[in-house]
C-alpha cells in the first residue's frame, strides 16, 4: 500500500463524497422542512447531467452548457413541485414513496425517448483537462480537483446561506419544527418551494459536474439516490452539517474500502480467501457503517434540534 | 376501532371479492387452453407469487406501520435457498422450503431486532441497508453465479412427486399457497396477537402502559412476514428456473411497496389485488409500447393523487361502503 496510491484514492473518495453532498443537501432540507420523502431526487441529478450534455453539445462549450443547465434544472424542479409534490404535503410517507417512484419510472424512460438509450459523453473542457502534479509521482486529473473544489465552495456558500440569512433562518426553523414556523405566519409552502427548487438545482449541478467523468445514461441516479439517503440518515435528517460530514465519510469509506479492503484482509487471511471476502465486504461496508451508526445513535450523527 | 369490528365479521365485501377472485384464478388454466396457454399460466402464476409477497409486506406495513424498504431481500433468500440446494442435487421442495424459512426467519430476527430500535424514516433506511448487504453478498457469491445469477437444473419435486414439472401442477400449488397465506394472515390479524400489533401501530406507548411489549409483537410480525416473503421467493425461483441478485435489488423492494400501496394497505385483499393489477397493467402496457414506463409512472402518480387508499379504497367508494 504505497502512500501515493493512498492519497489518490483519498482524493477520489473526497470527490465522491462531495458529489454525494451536493445531492444530499437538497434532499435533507426537503426531508427536514416538509417531512417529504422524495425518491425522485436521484432522477433530478440525472436530468442535470443530461441537460449539461445537451446544452454543451448545442453550444460547443461546457461552461455555456452549465450556465444554461442550472436554471433549466431549477425550472424543472419547480415544475415538478407545482405539478405533483405540492399536492402530497402532509400525506402519508407511503403515498409519497409511490408517487415519487412513479416519477422515477417516467423520467428514466423519458430521457431514453428524448436522447436515446446509449450513454452520452461530455468532453472535459480543454482548459481543465489533463493532470496536475501534486507531489512526486502523484498526478491527479484537474477536472476531479475542480469537482472537489466546487463542492467545497457550494458547502461554504450553503453554510453561510443557512446560518446567516433570513431565509436560512426560516429553513433551519422549518427543519426543527415546521408547524411552529407556519403558526408564526411564515408561508411554509413557499419556503418549501424555494428549498425544493434550490435542491433540484444542486442535484442538477452535481449531475452536470460529473457528466465529463461518468457516462450520462438512463437510471444513473438510481443507485446514487440510495447512497444519498444513507448519507442523510447517517448525518441526521434536516442537518446540512450532518449531510456534509456523512457524505465525506461515506465517500471515503466506500472508495478506500474497495481499494484497500482486500489488502488489509490479506494480512489476516490467505490471498484467495482475502480477495473473495474483500470483494464481498467492500460494497457492504457503507451499509454496515450505517447500521452501526443507527444502532448507537438512532437519530444520526448530528440530529436537527427538536 | 370500527375497522377492527368490521374485520371480525364472518364475511365482508372484501372477502367475497377475494373468494370470487380465487374462483377465477382456479379456472385460469382451464380457460387458458383456449389461448396462448403457457404464456397465460406463467403470467398469472407470477402475479400470484408476487401477491404472496405483497401480502407478507402488508402484515408489517398495514397492520404494524413498519415500512420495510428491504422486503425483496426475503424473496432473494427464498430463491437462493432453492437455487443453492438444487445446484447441489437437493431437488425436494419441502427441504428447500424449510431451508428458506429457517434462513429468512434468522435473518428477520437479527435485522428486525436491530431495525426496530429506530422509528419512521430511519426504520425505512435501516431495512434498506440490511437488504443491500444481502444483495451485495449475493453478488459476491461467485460459486453460485455471482452477478450473473444461477440457472436451476430443473423444477423442484414435491414429496418426491414431479408436481412442479407440469405448468398447471405448479400453478395450483401456487394458488394453494396464496390461499393458505391469506387465511393464515386473516387469522393472525384477527387474533389477540393481531390486536396488540394494531394497537402498537396506533399508539406504542399506550400498549406498553397496559403491559404489552410492543417490540416483541412487532418483531414476531416482522419474522412471520419475512418467512412468507421467502416462500414467495422459493416459488418464484421454481417458476422462472433462475435465481439472481436482481431479485433483491432495492428497486424490487420499491415495486413491492408500490404493489401493496396500489392495492390498499391494511386490507388483506388489497395487496393481492394490487399485485395482480400492477403486473397486469405492466404486462399490458409493455405490449402496447416499448416505452410503457412513461405511461405506467404517471398512472402511479395519478393513483396517489386521486385514488386514495388504492384499488381497495376506490372499490369501497364505488360500492358506497362507509369508511371507518
Amino acid at each position: 500500500m504505497s502512500l501515493t496510491l493512498f492519497l489518490v484514492q483519498s482524493l477520489n473518495g473526497l470527490q465522491f463524497g462531495v458529489l454525494l453532498f451536493l445531492i444530499a443537501a437538497g434532499l435533507t432540507l426537503v426531508f427536514g422542512v416538509m417531512d417529504f420523502i422524495n425518491l425522485a431526487h436521484g432522477v433530478q441529478y440525472m436530468v442535470g447531467a443530461y441537460l449539461a450534455a445537451w446544452f454543451t453539445a448545442m453550444t460547443g462549450n461546457f461552461f455555456f452548457g452549465l450556465m444554461l443547465a442550472l436554471p433549466t434544472a431549477l425550472l424543472f424542479g419547480l415544475a415538478l413541485e407545482a405539478l405533483v409534490f405540492r399536492h402530497l404535503y402532509g400525506r402519508d410517507h407511503l403515498d409519497q414513496v409511490l408517487a415519487t417512484f412513479g416519477i422515477i419510472l417516467f423520467l428514466n424512460e423519458a430521457v431514453k425517448v428524448a436522447w436515446g438509450a446509449a450513454p452520452l459523453s461530455v468532453p472535459i473542457p480543454d482548459a481543465l483537462s489533463g493532470s496536475v502534479r501534486l507531489m512526486d509521482g502523484l498526478l491527479y486529473p484537474v477536472w476531479r480537483l475542480v469537482v472537489i473544489g466546487s463542492g467545497f465552495a457550494v458547502a461554504v456558500l450553503l453554510a453561510v446561506l443557512v446560518s446567516r440569512t433570513r431565509i436560512g433562518m426560516l429553513v433551519r426553523a422549518g427543519a426543527a419544527n415546521a408547524p411552529m414556523v407556519s403558526a408564526l405566519g411564515v408561508d411554509i409552502g413557499r419556503l418549501f418551494m424555494i428549498v425544493f427548487g434550490f435542491g433540484a438545482m444542486l442535484a442538477g449541478f452535481a449531475g452536470a459536474m460529473v457528466a465529463p467523468i461518468l457516462s450520462v445514461e438512463p437510471g444513473m441516479g438510481d443507485n446514487l439516490l440510495i447512497l444519498t439517503f444513507v448519507v442523510i440518515v447517517i448525518g441526521g435528517i434536516g442537518s446540512i452539517r450532518g449531510a456534509f460530514a456523512a457524505a465525506l465519510l461515506v465517500g471515503l469509506v466506500d472508495t478506500l474500502g474497495r481499494s484497500f479492503g482486500p489488502q488489509l484482509l490479506r494480512m489476516m487471511l490467505d490471498p484467495s480467501a482475502a480477495s473473495q471476502t474483500g470483494r464481498a465486504l467492500a460494497p457492504m461496508l457503507i451499509y454496515i457503517l450505517m447500521a452501526a451508526i443507527l444502532f448507537f445513535r438512532p437519530a444520526g450523527l448530528f440530529p436537527a434540534q427538536r | 376501532m370500527i375497522a377492527a369490528v368490521r374485520e371480525n365479521r364472518p364475511f365482508n365485501a372484501r372477502e367475497i371479492a377475494f373468494a370470487i377472485l380465487i374462483a377465477c384464478l382456479a379456472l385460469v388454466p382451464l380457460l387458458a387452453k383456449a389461448g396462448a396457454e403457457s404464456y397465460i399460466i406463467d403470467l398469472v402464476m407470477r402475479m400470484m407469487i408476487f401477491a404472496i409477497a405483497a401480502l407478507s409486506l402488508d402484515l408489517i406495513l398495514g397492520f404494524g406501520a413498519m415500512v420495510s424498504f428491504g422486503h425483496a431481500a426475503f424473496i432473494g433468500i427464498g430463491a437462493y435457498a432453492v437455487g443453492i440446494l438444487s445446484s447441489h442435487g437437493v431437488e425436494e421442495f419441502s427441504l428447500q422450503l424449510i431451508a428458506a424459512l429457517v434462513a429468512s426467519a434468522l435473518f428477520a430476527l437479527v435485522t428486525g431486532a436491530l431495525s426496530l430500535r429506530t422509528k419512521g424514516v430511519y426504520f425505512i433506511m435501516i431495512t434498506l441497508a440490511f437488504s443491500q448487504m444481502i444483495f451485495f453478498f449475493a453478488v459476491s457469491l461467485s460459486a453460485y453465479g455471482g452477478d450473473d445469477g444461477l440457472t436451476l437444473p430443473g423444477r423442484s419435486r414435491l414429496l418426491g412427486a414431479p408436481l412442479f414439472a407440469s405448468n398447471s401442477g405448479m400453478y395450483y400449488a401456487v394458488l394453494v399457497a396464496l390461499i393458505g397465506c391469506f387465511l393464515l394472515l386473516r387469522a393472525v390479524v384477527a387474533s389477540r396477537f393481531g390486536r396488540v400489533l394494531r394497537g402498537a401501530k396506533e399508539n406504542a406507548v399506550r400498549m406498553e402502559a397496559i403491559g404489552f411489549s410492543a417490540f416483541r409483537y412487532q418483531l414476531a410480525a416482522y419474522v412471520i412476514s419475512g418467512m412468507m416473503a421467502s416462500l414467495a421467493g422459493a416459488l418464484l425461483a421454481n417458476q422462472t428456473g433462475f435465481v439472481s441478485p436482481a431479485y433483491m435489488s432495492w428497486q424490487r423492494s420499491g415495486e413491492l411497496l408500490a404493489m401493496t400501496i396500489f392495492g390498499g394497505v391494511g386490507t388483506l385483499a388489497g395487496p393481492i389485488f394490487g399485485a395482480l393489477a400492477f403486473l397486469l397493467l405492466e404486462e399490458w402496457l409493455a405490449g402496447v409500447t416499448q416505452h410503457w414506463k412513461m405511461i405506467f409512472g404517471p398512472i402511479l402518480v395519478l393513483v396517489v393523487l386521486f385514488a386514495r387508499g388504492g384499488v381497495m379504497g376506490v372499490a369501497a367508494r364505488l360500492t358506497g361502503a362507509r369508511h371507518g
